[in-house]
This record gives C-alpha cells, sequence and structure tokens, in this order.
C-alpha cells in the first residue's frame, strides 16, 4: 500500500517505529497532489517547501525520542484558518494576496505537535455554500466523478482525503459544511459540540454556528485529531472549559444496548432511493451489533433552512464588515473618495454568493424588520433546540442521512439558491441546536458517488457518536472504498 | 416669547484599565501609531474578543456611585456602521440591558440641590483616530481602537449650562475619585456630547434637539450650550424650525456648527454579539464591590466638617479631588492642626502647583514635610512668615523643614537678653517716636515691631517682642 | 413580503456595496424568493418563547486586566494596501 493511501495511526505506527520518515511521507503525498490536483482543484495554496522542512524537523523530534500521536503527519486545512506565514484566502479574491500574521488555535495544537502543513484547501468562499462552486478559484471536482460537486462548503478538505492528497485535514461545520462535504466524497467528517474546539484564528462565518472539526479516512483518526484540537481556549470566549476526554478509549466501548432514534422528519418522501436504501442497510448492520431503534419526532425540522439563512446571513453581514480595503485584503484601484473605496474594494473583493447573504443578513437586521426577521429566526431556533432536547430523552443517538441525494452535477443548482439551501435540510438543525455529529461512509449510489450516514449525539456527547461510527465502521468496511484516479 | 432650555449630557467616560477592553494591548496614551496593537484590535481575520474583567469591575462602581441598578444578566450588542476608524465595521457595546439603570446625581443649584437623573450607563470600545494631512491622504491609527469606555446617559433634567457643567463637574469628580478614569480632558479621557432643545416657557412638550459632539472641556461645555441656546431661540423667534441634527462646536469662534451632509441616516442594526457570551453579576459581586468602593465626595465632605471641625468652604475646595483629600488629611493627622493644614494646603501649597503646573500627587513637597513645618510654627521656633521661606526651601530643595531652620539659623529668637538689648538699641535711637508712643500715639508701637523685627532679622518671637516692648516703652 | 429595487438599492448602502444594475434585478428576484420561504417562520406561533443567540449556556468568560505583547509594526501593516510611516493610509477625509 502506499504512504499516501494511508491513515494517521497507520503511519503513526511506522514512524515510531522508523520503517519511514515523515520526509518519505510528505513527499508521497506531495506527489500525489502533484499528480492528481489538476484535475480535482482541491488546494488553493501547496506549502511544498516548509512541508518538507517541517517533515525534516519532525523526523529529528521522532529520532530524539519525542513523538505525539501527529508528530511528522501531513495535513492540509481549509484555506479558512490563518496559518502564520502563509497565505489565507478563505477562497475569495477579497484575500487573494493575505499572508496569516499568526496561527488558528486549532492548527497552533496540531503544529505543536510537529503535523507537517501540505497546503490550504480550497472551499466555498467565506464557507458560503454547499457545493465548493463559489470560490474565487475555481470548483473543487469530486474525485469519484469529476462532474459532480464534493461538496461544500468544506469542499477541498472531503476533496483532498478522497483523492488521497492528505491523511488528515480541518474543515468548518455552519450549517452541515464538515459532514456534506464528507459524505459526498466519502471520508468521515465530525463537527463537534459548539463550544468544543476553539474558533480563534478560523475566519467567521456565523459566530454562533461555525465549528471547526476533522475530515478523516476513518473514525479512529477523528477521534485522534479531535483529541489535539479540541479543549478550553482562553482567547475564545464561546470555547467552553469542560475536560476533553479520551476519545480513543471510547472507541471500544461498542453500541450494544444503546438506544438509536430515527427521526420521522429525516425519512420523508423524496429522498433519493440509494441514500434510503444505505439507511435501511445501516438500521440493519446496528441491529445485529445489538443496538435498538425507535421512532422519534423533531417537528420544527421543516423550519430549520429558513431559521438557519436568517441567523447566518445576519452574523455573516457584522462579521464581514471588516474586509473593506483599508487594513488589510483588496483594495479597488480606482474610487472617488474614502466611502466610495470602502463599497469598492468590497464589491470587486466579493464574489456573488457572499454578496447575497450579506444583502439578506442586513435586510434582516435593519430597522424595521429585526422582530420581524432575526428575532423570530432567535425565537424558533429555540424550537429547534428543544426538539433535540426532547428527543435526546428518551434516545442515546439519533441516525439520519446527511443529504437527501449523493453529490449534484456542477452547474446543477447555482442558478437558484434557494434549491441549494434546501439542499442542507438534515444538516442545519444539529448547528443551530449546537449539538455533535458525524458523517460515516455508509454506501455508494448507482453511479458510483458515496452515501453518508449522520449520528447526532448530545452536546459534548462526541464519544457516544464516534463509538457507534467505530462500529459500524469496523462492520462495514465502506470507508476502505477509493475513488477511481 | 420666552424659552425653557432642556439639557441632556452623554458623557464618555475613559476608563482606566491597563489592556484594553477585549484584547491584552496597552491603553497607554501617546504611542507611535499602530504600535499597541493585535489581531483583535485590528480587527485580523479569525480575532475574537475576550472581555476585561476590570472593565465590569468599573463600570458596577460607577454604578454604584451613581445611585444605580446593576442589571444581573448583561448582552453585548454590535452596533454596526461603516468608518475607517472602526476596524471591525461595528462596535462593540450594549444596547439592551446595559449594566447599570436609573440612577442619579444631586448637584447644587444656587443653595438649592437638585436630582438629576442618569437614564443609563453601558460599557464599549473607543474607535480608533484618523489623522489627516497624512501624505496626500488621511491616516488610520488604531492605538485608541478597543479603549474601555463607559457612556452615561442622563435624563433631560437640565434647563441652563451651568447646571450642565456642574452636573458633569459633579460626574467628573466621582469618577476620578473611584479611581476608574484618569480624567485627562486633554486626551479625551472624559468626552461630553449634549443634547439640547428649547421649548415656549410653560409648555410641557420638549423642542426638536440638536447634539453637539465632542465638547471637551467645561469651559467649552457652557460656552456651546450657551451658544445653541441662544441659536435655537432666534431661530425660532425668526419664524425658522429647529432640525434634529449633530452640531459640531468650533471653540475657538464659539460657534455650533451642522455636521449634515457628512452624515447619512444610521441604521446601526444592534444585535446580540455572538463572539461574546453574558456577563452575569451575582448579588455577591455587587456586595463586594460595594465593600471596596472608596469614600465618596459627598461624605468625604461631610466628615471633613465633624472631623477635623473644618469651615464647609475648606471641606468643599478640600474635597474637590481625591489627591488634594488624600493630602490633607495626611498633612492634617501628622501635625494635628487641621485648620492650619488647610490654609498652608489651600494657600501657598495650591499656588506653588498652579504656578508651576503640577499635579498634587506630584508636590515636591510632601504632606509630612508640610507637616513638619506646620508644627515648628505651633511650637514657637519659627514665624509665620520664615516659614513661607522655609517652604519656599522645601518646594525648590527639598530636605526637611527642620534641618532648613537649623542651617540657615531661622529659628525663632525667644531669648529675652537679645531682644532686650535690640529694643535699648532702637529707643535710644528713636527718642522722639518713644515721646509721641508716650503721649499716647499707639499706632507708634507697630513702628518700633517693624525696627526690632528688622534688627532681629526677622527671626524674634513676636509675642515676646510685643511684651517686651510695651514693657520698656511704658518706662 | 416583497423586496422592490429601491429597497435593494438602501440594504446594498447599508452594507457598504455598490451593485451593478444585473446584480440589483438577480438580488431583488433572489431575495424575493428567499424571503417568501422564510416566511414560513410565521406559521409557528412563537410568544412566550425566548430567542436562542447561543445554543450551548455559557457566561462570563473574562480575562484578566494584564498587558501582553502587542504584534508589533510589521505584523500590523503587513498587510496593508497603503502606508504611510506607521498609519494605514485612506484617500483624505474633508472635515
Amino acid at each position: 500500500m502506499e504512504l499516501y493511501e494511508q491513515t494517521i495511526h497507520d503511519l503513526q505506527g511506522q514512524l515510531q517505529a522508523r520503517q519511514v520518515s515523515s520526509v518519505e511521507i510528505t513527499n508521497s503525498f506531495l506527489n500525489r497532489i502533484e499528480s492528481t490536483d489538476p484535475s480535482i482543484n482541491a488546494f488553493i495554496t501547496v506549502t511544498k517547501e516548509q512541508a518538507l522542512l517541517d517533515a525534516a524537523a519532525a523526523d529529528q523530534r521522532i529520532a530524539s525520542g519525542d513523538c505525539s500521536p501527529l508528530t511528522g503527519i501531513p495535513v492540509a486545512l481549509k484555506d479558512i484558518f490563518l496559518t502564520e506565514g502563509v497565505r489565507t484566502t478563505c477562497a475569495s479574491k477579497m484575500l487573494d494576496n493575505f499572508i496569516a500574521p499568526y496561527d488558528a488555535t486549532a492548527w497552533a495544537r496540531m503544529k505543536s505537535q510537529g503535523a507537517v502543513l501540505l497546503g490550504k484547501l480550497n472551499q466555498d468562499e467565506f464557507a458560503m455554500g454547499s457545493s465548493c462552486e463559489n470560490s474565487a478559484f475555481g470548483p473543487t471536482r469530486n474525485p469519484w466523478n469529476r462532474e459532480h460537486i464534493p461538496g461544500g462548503s468544506s469542499g477541498g478538505s472531503a476533496a483532498a482525503i478522497a483523492a488521497q492528497q492528505a491523511v488528515a485535514t480541518l474543515g468548518t461545520d455552519t450549517g452541515g459544511s464538515i459532514r456534506q462535504p464528507a459524505s459526498h466524497c466519502g471520508c468521515v467528517g465530525l463537527k463537534p459540540t459548539y463550544g468544543r474546539v476553539s474558533r480563534y484564528g478560523v475566519i467567521a462565518y456565523a459566530s454562533s454556528l461555525d465549528q471547526v472539526g476533522p475530515m478523516t479516512r476513518d473514525v479512529t483518526d477523528a477521534a485522534l485529531l479531535l483529541r489535539v484540537i479540541a479543549g478550553h481556549d482562553p482567547k475564545d470566549s464561546t470555547s467552553v472549559d469542560c475536560p476533553v476526554p479520551d476519545y480513543m478509549a471510547a472507541l471500544k466501548q461498542g453500541v450494544k444496548g444503546l438506544k438509536i432514534g430515527l427521526p420521522k422528519e429525516y425519512f420523508i418522501e423524496g429522498l433519493d432511493p440509494d441514500v434510503q436504501r444505505a439507511m435501511d442497510q445501516a438500521i440493519a448492520v446496528y441491529r445485529q451489533l445489538g443496538a435498538e431503534f425507535v421512532e422519534v419526532s423533531l417537528p420544527h425540522t421543516n423550519y430549520a433552512v429558513a431559521t438557519y439563512y436568517l441567523i447566518a446571513t445576519a452574523e455573516a453581514s457584522s462579521n464581514l464588515a471588516r474586509y473593506e480595503g483599508v487594513r488589510f485584503g483588496h483594495r479597488a484601484k480606482e474610487s472617488s473618495g474614502l466611502i466610495d473605496l470602502m463599497m469598492q474594494s468590497r464589491s470587486e473583493g466579493f464574489g456573488a454568493e457572499v454578496k447575497r447573504r450579506i444583502m439578506l443578513g442586513t435586510y434582516a437586521l435593519s430597522s424595521g424588520y429585526y422582530d420581524a426577521y432575526y428575532i423570530k429566526a432567535q425565537k424558533v431556533r429555540t424550537l429547534i433546540q428543544q426538539d433535540f432536547i426532547e428527543a435526546f430523552k428518551s434516545v442515546d443517538l439519533l441516525l439520519t442521512p446527511v443529504a437527501p441525494t449523493p453529490a449534484f452535477k456542477i452547474g446543477e443548482k447555482t442558478a437558484d439558491p434557494l434549491q441549494m439551501y434546501l439542499s442542507d435540510i438534515f444538516t442545519i438543525p444539529v448547528n443551530l441546536a449546537g449539538i455533535c455529529g458525524i458523517s460515516v461512509p455508509a454506501g455508494i449510489s448507482a453511479n458510483g458517488l458515496p452515501i453518508g450516514l449522520q449520528l447526532l449525539g448530545r452536546p459534548f456527547g462526541e464519544e457516544s457518536i464516534l463509538r457507534a461510527a467505530f462500529d459500524f465502521e469496523q462492520a462495514t468496511q465502506w470507508h476502505t472504498k477509493k475513488a477511481a484516479l | 416669547m420666552k424659552f425653557q432650555p432642556v439639557i441632556g449630557l452623554e458623557v464618555h467616560v475613559q476608563l482606566k484599565t491597563d489592556s484594553k477592553i477585549f484584547c491584552g494591548c496597552s491603553t497607554r496614551f501617546g504611542a507611535e501609531p499602530n504600535l499597541n496593537t493585535c489581531p483583535v484590535c485590528l480587527a485580523l481575520p479569525g480575532a475574537l474578543p475576550v472581555l476585561n474583567q476590570k472593565v465590569v469591575e468599573f463600570a458596577i462602581m460607577a454604578g454604584l456611585a451613581t445611585n444605580c441598578s446593576i442589571t444581573p444578566t448583561n448582552i453585548f450588542a454590535r452596533k454596526n456602521y461603516f468608518y475607517p476608524d472602526l476596524p471591525k465595521g461595528y462596535q462593540i457595546s450594549q444596547f439592551d440591558l446595559p449594566i447599570c439603570l436609573a440612577g442619579h446625581l444631586d448637584i447644587a443649584v444656587g443653595d438649592q440641590t437638585k436630582r438629576i437623573g442618569i437614564t443609563r450607563i453601558h460599557m464599549e470600545e473607543d474607535a480608533g483616530k484618523l489623522v489627516h494631512g497624512q501624505g496626500g491622504g488621511s491616516g488610520v491609527d488604531l492605538n485608541r481602537a478597543g479603549t474601555p469606555l463607559l457612556e452615561v446617559v442622563s435624563e433631560p433634567d437640565m434647563r441652563t449650562a451651568d447646571e450642565a457643567v456642574a452636573y458633569l463637574k459633579k460626574l467628573y469628580q466621582i469618577v476620578t475619585y473611584l479611581g476608574i478614569c484618569d480624567g485627562n480632558m486633554e486626551e479625551g479621557s472624559f468626552r461630553c456630547d449634549a443634547n439640547i432643545s428649547v421649548m415656549p416657557v410653560g409648555s410641557d412638550t420638549f423642542g426638536t434637539r440638536a447634539e453637539i459632539k465632542n465638547v471637551n472641556s467645561f469651559k467649552f461645555v457652557k460656552a456651546a450650550i450657551e451658544y445653541e441656546i441662544s441659536r435655537q431661540c432666534e431661530l425660532i423667534e425668526d419664524g425658522g424650525k429647529v432640525v434634529q441634527e449633530t452640531r459640531l462646536f468650533d471653540p475657538n469662534k464659539g460657534v455650533t456648527r451642522s455636521m449634515r451632509g457628512k452624515e447619512e441616516a444610521h441604521d446601526y442594526r444592534y444585535f446580540p454579539d455572538p463572539d461574546l457570551v453574558p456577563v452575569v453579576i451575582s448579588n455577591d459581586w455587587i456586595k463586594r464591590v460595594k465593600g471596596d468602593l472608596p469614600e465618596l465626595p459627598e461624605t468625604k465632605f461631610n466628615r471633613f466638617l465633624t472631623d477635623y471641625s473644618l469651615p464647609e468652604y475648606d471641606a468643599d475646595v478640600l474635597t474637590s479631588s481625591r489627591p488634594l483629600a488624600d493630602y490633607f488629611e495626611q498633612c492634617a493627622q501628622s501635625c494635628n492642626n487641621a485648620k492650619s493644614a488647610a490654609n498652608w494646603i489651600m494657600g501657598e501649597l495650591t499656588r506653588s502647583l498652579n504656578d508651576n503646573g503640577i499635579a498634587v500627587e506630584k508636590s515636591p513637597v510632601s504632606p509630612v514635610q508640610l507637616a513638619d513645618l506646620i508644627k515648628l510654627i505651633d511650637g514657637g521656633t519659627i514665624s509665620g512668615t520664615i516659614a513661607k521661606k522655609v517652604f519656599e526651601e522645601l518646594w525648590k530643595n527639598g530636605g526637611e523643614a527642620a534641618a532648613i531652620v537649623e542651617q540657615q539659623g531661622l529659628a525663632q529668637v525667644s531669648d529675652t537678653g537679645a531682644i532686650e538689648t535690640a529694643i535699648d538699641q532702637i529707643m535710644a535711637a528713636n527718642m522722639g517716636q518713644v515721646e509721641e508712643y508716650r503721649g499716647g500715639k499707639d499706632k507708634v508701637f507697630g513702628f518700633f515691631v517693624g525696627q526690632v523685627m528688622k534688627a532681629m532679622k526677622g527671626k524674634a518671637n513676636p509675642a515676646v517682642v510685643n511684651d517686651l516692648l510695651k514693657q520698656k516703652l511704658a518706662g | 413580503m416583497s423586496i422592490n429595487q429601491h429597497e435593494i438599492e438602501h440594504v446594498a448602502k447599508l452594507a457598504r456595496l455598490s451593485l451593478r444594475d444585473d446584480e440589483k434585478q438577480l438580488f431583488t428576484g433572489q431575495m424575493e424568493a428567499i424571503l417568501a420561504y422564510v416566511e414560513t417562520l410565521n406559521e409557528l406561533n412563537t410568544d412566550g418563547i425566548s430567542p436562542t443567540s447561543h445554543a450551548v449556556p455559557m457566561e462570563n468568560a473574562f480575562r484578566p486586566d494584564c498587558v501582553t505583547p502587542s504584534i508589533g509594526h510589521d505584523r500590523a501593516l503587513a498587510n496593508a494596501p497603503d502606508k504611510n510611516e506607521t498609519y494605514f493610509r485612506v484617500p483624505p477625509v474633508i472635515e
């Protein structure tokens, strides 16, 4: 097996046993990126030289007996994470030339263990999108079928795993941006509970919904990586100060006796038959493993998309006000004064979807509409959260599809933003409720595209979703299926 | 027509913390442009605010000292607007539920006390500075961005410029007493916006108000308000209408000017800042802050009347600022002569401080040094006149009063022998005046005192001189 | 709720976006569709429901009043599109 096909836990063992060096592993991935990325476009920036220097440093560290779980492991990050000295664009023309002057906390924690950065990954601009088509650097293609989208917004992070261009990546999830691309690309994607991972140094889209999470080849790697990045950060007021459990230990606990809820609002007519079949098979697998199923109801599910698009765009309209061409970022060449400079810089620097969401959010907050839109949405958010609290009174986990269909075709939904938004119906409620969720590979569609299964847990219940995901993975081996490139 | 002005004030109090409200950058004034900055106050992508706990403590102190109720659950909100000195494109402030609500201050109006309502006090961050004429453009300096502020909003309870100034001075005294503001008005630590309207006397409907921005000295506040009142009155008398607008005071010309045209209608789109979590203030926390509150001016004033038996005037002057009051107390306790300490502080010390532009807390003569000097007077070692010389010496070169008196031989002579010799000589040389005195012309007595003191180089004990002169002149 | 081009222009101004005519037209239609969809929220009675700002309840995240090192001029100004000495430079603001 090639080095680039392996997992963190495989490579870690070999590194520790000095069977392979980080430089060899890193070269293997850099070559893989060079040969495959022209047809995938998962990377915005490849940091080849620095990666090799860091790999050599990691090798020295290992030689001196200092080996942490990520020492010498080559990873890549969604281009939404600030990486000191490395260009950080958020897939926007606005930040085309922005060199980050500091590291995001999640990345800093990986870096301090000696992880090697291969580069920065494509995404929807400012994480606004479900298809990775809204990028100033062109769309990323699905490695399983290049006519299709890889999902979004962390499309590059998922595609890079599927194309075996990195062992693991980090994504961010505001309304499904980790889980949906993981599902579409056949990898594991975990959205932790809001507050579990620091948002410091992550370019904000919707601050009350954004959360950082790992995207990996298997569940073990997700547990391993989450343990590194999770935990309180004094630089993020919304990061929660509670202990980080040993997620690896949790994997072994099995699902026997667990009560899993099936929310009836998620198993609807119109669900793609391949997706329905994958869910039915998954339920059968879990039954065999000893889990018990009950139907539950999350009655406000259908209001989640509307709620999300009001809250997320309102927060975004304010979060993106700092991009006006004064201190950093794109500045228009021609302008007739200060106000015009700001307007022109913003109009040139932002893409259409970003402008659309800024407009919608500004409108939702504006005088006369605030109560009708923003406050109303926050109240419905309460109802959606209560749905989950109620459901978790009788079950340990929820099992749902990640998306109603496998990855759609590039260009299929770009003309109709609302249709695009509605494709996130199964992932959005999770962010509104702040709970955790994981997407694991659970099947392949008739036309050869991966299908993901979503497991949802209580706030800070990452251990339970990881252990259920791990058991499923061990029983099915969907995660070993690879895209033919 | 007679008009009744209505005035409300919004005061921005810069808090005396070491670091900014949402990041660890220094709040020090006068650094090189953009030196005191970091990802948070530069509003770089990905940076997040974390609240400085001291800002909350200071806000609670201000609320307690102005008789406000403290809001148990506080939310920070974003006030959205674009300006180059506002790096995030929004200011983090409070909107609903400010930390302090419904307080008041009592001011003196003539012989009466008037209560001025305080609507609210909220916490917020300051913006940066836009500097004009920077190489063909304007320069943005973000050193001040993120400096903690309290905005204190009064009720429209004031009716004259003097009331407004009295309220401002009272508020200023309180925040400086609390030690939460350095009170440096030139550096913008205490800034005032005034809302002014006029209505016909007897009316109970307020007129349309104008907001006068950034009036940064007590003198300018008075001038700006008086100008604005007369402007509005004249405007209405001439058949015009006051428009609701923001105006700037021009201190050079003493007029207010419309900012119209440069301002568009604002829609600040306030909403709760999702990067910050609620600040919950428990009763225990409030109790703790209350327990640590320093003595406030009013309490101190009353205590000075009773503890030191000072006249009201002295107590008022000496409690005008906390450092002055502290100076007085140390001095009075050290010399055990409060009235004399008060006189010296309000006289020689204040004069010297003012002449040299020195704040009392930096006085070259310490309270203990001054107390020692007063003790020398009280003990009869030196006269008041000599004491002034010793004070000058202390001011210039420091040292101890007693040592100066000894080194320079300034001690009073109470030795009757030396004084008698001098009196005899002077009487012998001025027999004419002696006769005049003995003939009933008492006024000549002063002449002899002067001559004796002159002969003794001012060091003779005046009481002894008086006694001996009376004896000898009587023959 | 429908939104007209005039409102679109007002919102664009608030958001400091200068939209081309074709963008204005496109956004008017799209926002109208989205806002119509959002209307579905009014089917729900939310009287007496308190709004949720954060799903995970948190309070009192503070830092002590300690000065930490600033990042220095070089890093502060490194990404500036234009600067003069240690100022960020912008077109003149006329007072």
